[in-house]
């Protein structure tokens, strides 16, 4: 089975975001990045499943140069190969990203595509919805486990209250959620693989993909800083402040 | 020598500091309070590839080079010295000498469990009577027939109660003194190896320091390690390695207690904000951040000139050694203080760092050693 896992490169979610002067983006400068971690458990699940029952998993990741830092880190937890696509400095919202990556998957044709939820800077949670819709293929998002059979693939998903059951023709859009799997630590000498794995590079161009924005960022602002709390003597003067300060009641 | 981290070592880095928060900090205060290693993290940590990070794939290792090692050992020291000092004798001070002098047929024997990490191994070197003097061993081997016999007692071994195998020092000729010393590998399970009792420590309280008796202890001769009176060489080039590792676990050491530190001060609030905002505070974080950062790039130099195959670079290992111990001592001291009363209980790690900080000026040749192998090579021309 051949598995793509498009992977994002974020910011580590640990380190606290400041953001560029002129507001158009995050300071990037003595930043640790990271694979994305919604990511790192569909590489796990995919990786799984090619150590079961054989096959391949191809990443994917969109960005810069720099993206090949978050492939290695990929690579180095079981991943066969990928594609970095060059954007050449250009941003892309979710929409041309599932262009993106529709691209790639024409290409490939592979059986299933697996990816995290949504990534956890921007939190958009639509690439794999997107791709899924370009692609016109069943999509079985936040799984908690997955089962394969005859060119099926069984999804629990944990919903509010309980787990829905979902199946899904193959191939298929997965997005990964956190109780899928424990994604394994990167042993050294996997590390040492990963350097001499192949990763192709590409330009959107190249896929003959054409991504479009339909949304562009004007702007980021820090939001207000938030004021100290207070403490109140009784029920009564809690709803008064409630009812006459917060104007809540 | 590049100061910046390549893509593997950057890797490298990430993945030793997620497992040692997310599977080593958890542990490290119990584990301090028990006085007892948890051996399942050795087992994960070979599968990593960390119990020898520095030998080839082929023998078991992680065949990274030895600023990876360097790496490894900082992350583990900085949530637990314990683990550290576990990782850095047994990679140090058995895998390398094994690595650099075995035979092939030693190698595969003993090399590969230890580098895997399905063993720990341990040096024995340090004597009742012969420490800083270590030529002063006075343990022996004496060849009968196929067989070593060892007789003699070995103290203080880092990691000796839990070993599966040691590398000993032994005169095999008491007349040539340091010049009569041999090595042997020597498997806890061999006839007559005892090991005698556990120390009770002021710090790295996790790790087994242990008095190991030879009584009549039969090995077989081709457990010889390099060659006969070859010993004293051996154990002078392996605690060279071996300082790169115990600079590494003080940088470690002191890292931790500053990151402490860093966090307690952004949140104790007193007079009204927090204490961070005191210069008193600040200068402190100061000089430790100044401080740690020498002290790894002293390491790093050390272990760049091993990587690089220099012949001797015992002077920078004892430099990046002394000096990082002191800054291991001076940072979790502050840190201590950083924290005032509550640095001084242990409903927080810091008085655990500061007990821990002691040891590294004291192991693998004390300070006062260190100054003089850097004096010893200013004076000799």
């Amino acid at each position: 089975m051949k598995i793509m896992v498009p992977v994002r490169r974020v910011p580590n979610p640990d380190v606290k975001v400041r953001l560029k002067k002129d507001g158009t983006g995050i300071e990037t400068e003595g930043v640790n990045f990271l694979v994305n971690p919604f990511d790192e458990y569909a590489i796990e699940e995919a990786v799984r499943i090619t150590e079961k029952s054989g096959g391949e998993v191809f990443l994917v990741s969109i960005g810069g140069p720099e993206n090949e830092e978050t492939l290695r880190a990929g690579l180095a937890l079981g991943a066969h190969r990928a594609y970095l696509v060059d954007l050449g400095g250009e941003c892309y919202e979710s929409s041309g990203i599932a262009d993106i990556l529709a691209a790639v998957f024409k290409q490939e044709n592979p059986d299933l595509v697996i990816m995290g939820k949504q990534s956890v800077d921007t939190d958009n949670n639509q690439a794999a919805q997107m791709l899924a819709a370009k692609l016109g293929l069943a999509q079985a998002c936040f799984a908690y486990k997955v089962e394969l059979q005859d060119g099926k693939a069984v999804v629990q998903r944990e919903i509010d209250g309980g787990l829905e059951v979902k199946e899904v023709e193959l191939p298929a859009v997965i997005t990964a959620d956190l109780r899928l799997n424990q994604p394994r630590y990167a042993s050294l000498p996997a590390i040492m693989k990963a350097k001499k794995k192949e990763v192709k590079k590409v330009t959107p161009a190249d896929l003959g993909a054409e991504p479009k924005n339909r949304a562009r960022v004007l702007g980021l602002s820090e939001p207000p800083p938030r004021k100290a709390g207070q403490k109140v003597a009784s029920v009564d003067e809690l709803v008064d402040k409630l009812v006459n300060e917060a104007k809540v009641l | 020598m590049n100061f910046e981290l390549d893509d593997v070592q950057t890797l490298v880095r990430d993945t030793a500091r997620r497992f040692a928060q997310e599977e080593v900090a958890p542990l490290a205060a119990e584990m301090d309070k028990t006085a007892t290693f948890r051996m399942e993290l050795v087992k994960q940590m070979g599968e990593l590839g960390f119990m020898g990070v520095a030998i080839p794939e082929q023998y078991g290792g992680g065949g990274m080079d030895y600023r990876c090692y360097s790496i490894v050992v900082e992350e583990l020291s900085a949530v637990c010295a314990s683990t550290g000092v576990v990782v850095s004798a047994h990679s140090s001070l058995c895998c390398d000498p094994i690595y650099r002098f075995g035979t092939e047929e030693q190698k595969k024997k003993y090399l590969v469990p230890l580098a895997s990490g399905r063993m720990l191994g341990c040096l024995g070197l340090t004597e009742p009577q012969a420490g800083t003097d270590a030529g002063a061993v006075r343990t022996t081997a004496v060849l009968d027939g196929n067989e070593w016999v060892l007789n003699g007692t070995k103290i203080f071994i880092t990691n000796g109660g839990q070993a599966g195998v040691a590398v000993v020092i032994a005169s095999t000729d008491r007349s040539a003194k340091h010049r009569g010393l041999s090595a042997f590998i020597v498997p806890a399970d061999a006839p007559g190896y005892k090991v005698a009792k556990e120390e009770h420590k002021l710090g790295i309280r996790a790790s087994s320091t242990a008095e190991l008796v030879f009584e009549d202890c039969r090995i077989p001769k081709e457990n010889l390690l390099g060659q006969p009176g070859e010993g004293f060489k051996i154990a002078m080039q392996t605690l060279d390695g071996g300082r790169i590792g115990i600079a590494s676990q003080a940088v470690g050491i002191a890292r931790g207690a500053m990151e402490q530190a860093i966090a307690y001060a952004k949140e104790r609030q007193q007079f009204g904000q927090p204490i961070a905002n005191f210069q008193a505070i600040q200068w402190k974080l100061a000089d430790m951040a100044t401080e740690i950062d020498a002290a790894r790039l002293l390491t790093w130099r050390a272990a760049w000139m091993k990587d690089q195959g220099f012949k001797n670079y015992s002077r920078e290992a004892a430099m990046a050694k002394l000096f990082a111990s002191d800054v291991a001592m001076k940072a979790t001291r502050e840190a201590v203080q950083v924290f005032g009363g509550y640095g001084y209980i242990d409903e927080y790690p810091v008085e655990r760092y500061y007990r821990d900080a002691k040891i590294t000026e004291i192991y693998e040749g004390t300070s006062e050693v260190q100054r003089m192998v850097i004096s010893r090579a200013l004076l000799r021309d």
